[in-house]
């Protein structure tokens, strides 16, 4: 061939290089979408200023802690939940727009789609929770934990939000379509919404208290509001920071062992 | 040389439908071949299993003396694959997403951006290949994605429907790309519903139909087996048409067909020209009013038709590409 100069590839590209051309080019699709990224922040302050203007004053937070510190570590860390539904829609995408098919037809590791996405997908939900942390300052939420605990906090949530992208990536690829992938992904609203982020598991009826205060959001959300909020959150909670950050480390985990070798099938047979 | 690509039997089923049916296929290396015939035929298919998208149930292919089952790996070394889909990334550049497939490729990055850089100059997009790929129009996504499928510089190079859906000038424009850039030795393997694009680019044409192979040939040898072209007649009274078909019937060398709807009678012919002016001399002496009278290619309903003696029941002869 005249205009190459190249040879035709005389092996598999290396994952390292192939996952760095798949999470550039992921993120390049976030970042160019000004769309996603207004209507994201537009949206995510929305739903905070009507939780703590709107509802906060209806529930009340027992050990006088106000509501604005109880609810933004809720919101934040639920927050992975919502950003995480581009990683399913972005996934389907991928997978209708023909990118999946020409990313197969290539010698590169069949993994590498997975590792670009799912590292791709971290660093907007990342940018996601500096977005709504920097909003949650500015409505009056305040940090009385320690500053290497609180940062520890922040470091969670970029943890939940990897471990819950394997989930979304998976529902995006069983889904097709983008539309299809968006309603699947609105099926984890019962974990958002009943569990400790919002109101505290105290109020609801029993029977769904059981499932609440089991389900791994609420260990997430309350391992995040104990470390931002210190010694008053642990009164509040009833547990110990230990119990609560192993707790929601080991949801995540099992999250990632489950669902990332289920998306790689998923992929492989796709 | 070993064949490029060679298929024995090849069966893949979906469910009920048999996509392919024992497809047997041969394409020596060397040549540009075209895979023609209509929708559900079993083109999309085929070409997905060469790019080892797919496996056969049964059969065996092998793609540039490898096994595209077992040796996917290497078979993607040495394949280009385009699309009906332009599966290229909207935001970004031209530039960036061929220096994205040939970093994929396994390229370093100073030859990734260098054969971006000629690959763009070879499709003529080297004005827009800093502009994000969402402003192209549909002819440059397309050329784009050719051009992602070459930037690998590949033995084999799969294009899938590459004109499906373009305006007739982007066709050609796409037509002299195809041209340019495998000029100089790559094997291409096309799939087309166009007639004249298989014409035009292949210099060996299989035709399928329900997941077989109907015929195989040059060109030129297919269209002798069709038998040349056709004088079509639109006449301005439906009245007319019996006549017509009468006098087309005596100067032509096949069957008449009458189109009640669109009041038209065509008959395939041999020689082209000189058909053409007997025939115009009969229908003028036959004092019939005509709309329009006009010699053109086969349709590929007739190519079916002469083929296989049977109408193609897909009906996908496209509109609008006969009259050139």
């Amino acid at each position: 061939m005249a205009v190459i100069a190249a040879a035709p590839a005389t092996r598999t590209t290396r994952l390292g290089t192939s996952t760095l051309q798949i999470t550039h080019r992921s993120l390049l699709r976030y970042l160019r979408t000004p769309q996603l990224i207004v209507l994201g922040t537009i949206q995510g302050a929305m739903f905070l200023l009507i939780f703590r203007y709107v509802f906060g004053g209806a529930i009340p937070i027992k050990g006088g802690i106000p509501y604005v510190d109880f609810l933004v570590p809720g919101f934040i860390t639920t927050g992975v939940l919502f950003t995480g539904m581009n990683a399913a829609t972005g996934a389907a995408e991928d997978l209708q727009q023909g990118f999946v098919d020409r990313l197969r037809s290539l010698p590169v590791p069949r993994l590498c789609f997975l590792t670009g996405r799912a590292i791709a997908d971290t660093a907007w939900n990342t940018w996601g929770l500096i977005v709504t942390a920097a909003i949650g300052f500015a409505v009056g939420f305040r940090i009385h934990g320690s500053v290497p605990d609180s940062l520890a906090a922040f470091g969670l949530c970029v943890v939940f939000g990897f471990a819950f992208e394997w989930l979304f990536i998976l529902l995006g690829l069983m889904a097709g379509t983008p539309q299809a992938a968006q309603g699947m992904a609105l099926l984890v609203f019962p974990f958002t919404f009943v569990s400790s982020a919002y109101i505290p598991v105290s109020s609801m009826p029993g029977w769904l208290q059981a499932f609440a205060s089991h389900q791994p959001v609420t260990y997430m959300v309350d391992a995040v509001r104990l470390l931002s909020q210190g010694h008053a959150a642990e009164v509040l909670i009833g547990h110990s920071t230990g119990y609560l950050v192993s707790g929601a480390l080991l949801w995540a985990l099992g999250f990632v062992v489950v669902f990332a070798p289920l998306a790689a099938l998923k992929y492989n047979h796709s | 040389m070993a064949p490029i690509i060679e298929a024995r039997g090849l069966v893949k089923r979906f469910g009920k439908t048999r996509a392919l049916d024992s497809l047997d296929l041969t394409a020596e290396s060397g040549q540009v071949v075209a895979l023609l015939g209509p929708n559900g035929a079993g083109k999309t298919t085929f070409i997905r299993m060469v790019a080892t998208l797919l496996q056969p149930d049964r059969g065996v292919l092998r793609v540039g003396g490898y096994d595209a089952g077992r040796q996917a790996a290497e078979v993607r070394r040495i394949i280009g694959l385009a699309g009906q889909f332009a599966a290229i990334e909207p935001a970004m550049t031209g530039r960036e997403n061929l220096r994205m497939v040939a970093r994929l490729f396994g390229q370093s990055r100073k030859s990734a951006k260098a054969n971006a850089a000629s690959v763009l100059a070879a499709l003529g997009l080297t004005e827009a290949a800093d502009r994000l790929v969402r402003t192209y129009s549909g002819g440059m996504r397309r050329k784009l994605d050719l051009g992602a499928s070459l930037v690998g510089a590949p033995r084999l190079l799969l294009l899938d429907e590459p004109t499906t859906g373009l305006d007739p000038r982007s066709r050609i424009e796409l037509w002299d790309a195809i041209r340019t850039l495998v000029g100089q030795g790559t094997d291409v393997l096309l799939t087309t519903q166009y007639l004249d694009e298989a014409d035009n680019l292949a210099s060996h044409v299989v035709i399928i139909d329900h997941g077989r192979v109907v015929a195989d040939g040059t060109p030129s040898a297919l269209k002798q087996r069709v038998g040349g072209k056709v004088i079509e007649v639109h006449v301005r009274n439906a009245d007319d048409m019996p006549q017509v078909a009468r006098v087309l019937g005596r100067s032509g060398d096949g069957e008449v067909r009458i189109d009640q709807g669109t009041r038209q009678v065509g008959v395939t012919v041999e020689g082209g020209g000189q058909a053409l002016m007997e025939a115009l001399r009969a229908v003028e002496e036959a004092g019939v009013e005509v709309e329009d009278i006009a010699l053109r290619q086969p349709r590929l309903d007739e190519v079916f038709l002469a083929l296989t003696g049977q109408p193609d029941d897909t009906a996908a002869a496209p509109a609008g590409t006969s009259h050139r």
